[in-house]
């Protein structure tokens, strides 16, 4: 009986240390290439500007799978008993989105690309958190990157940073 | 071939509509990934493996409709949707689908 509450008490705090830890550098990173990508346009928009040049384009994606860790599990089914907000699970869920699209964003810099657009962003739930089951939640970020002629140096700029 | 999920390639046009095209697979997590994806859910993180699993299953879910578009005689798959559903426990289906078309060669 002790061992077990010993064991729970461990795996919480191992979570929260960890897991915050690990979010915290998440974030700084999804910061900082936020910055240097912020050039990179995207658009929810279906059709591009009609006035642009457009030389090529091409589809382009990003995907990410994050796991959540026990001290949001355990976080996330207390809030649920009492209602509310659940904020452990949407900063989670914000960092996948992000990091999903700023991986996207490097696979249309990778094609030379000014600009996404036709962003469309899906998100699914692995296993829906189960018991026994691994808890994680996928976005996947995809849209039609476009060449345009003035691509190439702004490409260069970004990546020399 | 050419693939896009907007309606239009932008300076080329659409000679003939060939109608909807898929494809899917359904992909389970093997267990040693799944046991390590066990610890991770309790320190939280990438799961590395999951997502490397999921763009291999969706680049076979983008191949198969390729394959099923270049049958048809299409050069290009238009407006191109992904769509993720799980099926049962630790089993996934990626479902690609999209408008076969063939474009008029470039003017």
């Amino acid at each position: 009986m002790y061992y077990q509450l010993i064991l729970f008490i461990a795996l919480v705090s191992v979570g929260f240390v960890f897991g915050r830890h690990a979010e915290q550098k998440h974030f700084k990173s999804i910061l900082q290439r936020e910055q240097s990508y912020a050039a990179l346009l995207t658009f929810s928009m279906r059709f591009p500007p009609p006035e642009l040049e457009i030389r090529d384009s091409a589809l382009v994606a990003g995907n990410v799978v994050i796991s959540v860790d026990y001290f949001k599990r355990i976080a996330a089914g207390l809030r649920s008993f009492f209602g509310g907000r659940v904020a452990v699970y949407e900063s989670l869920i914000e960092r996948a989105r992000r990091e999903a699209i700023l991986r996207m964003k490097e696979a249309a810099m990778a094609q030379g690309a000014s600009m996404i657009i036709n962003v469309k962003l899906e998100t699914a739930s692995i296993s829906k958190g189960a018991e026994g089951q691994v808890g994680a939640v996928e976005v996947y970020a995809y849209g039609t990157a476009l060449v345009t002629p003035d691509t190439p140096a702004f490409t260069e700029v970004v990546l020399n940073q | 071939m050419i693939v896009s999920n907007i309606e239009i390639i932008p300076g080329r046009t659409v000679s003939k509509h060939l109608g909807m095209v898929q494809g899917n697979t359904v992909r389970a997590k093997h267990a040693g990934k799944d046991i390590m994806a066990g610890f991770k859910n309790i320190f939280g993180g990438e799961l590395k493996s999951y997502t490397e699993l999921l763009q291999e299953a969706r680049e076979e879910a983008v191949a198969r409709m390729l394959e099923q578009a270049k049958a048809i005689g299409a050069n290009a798959v238009l407006n191109v949707r992904f769509s993720t559903s799980s099926i049962a426990a630790g089993a996934a289906e990626l479902f690609a689908y999209g408008t076969a078309v063939i474009l008029a060669d470039e003017a």
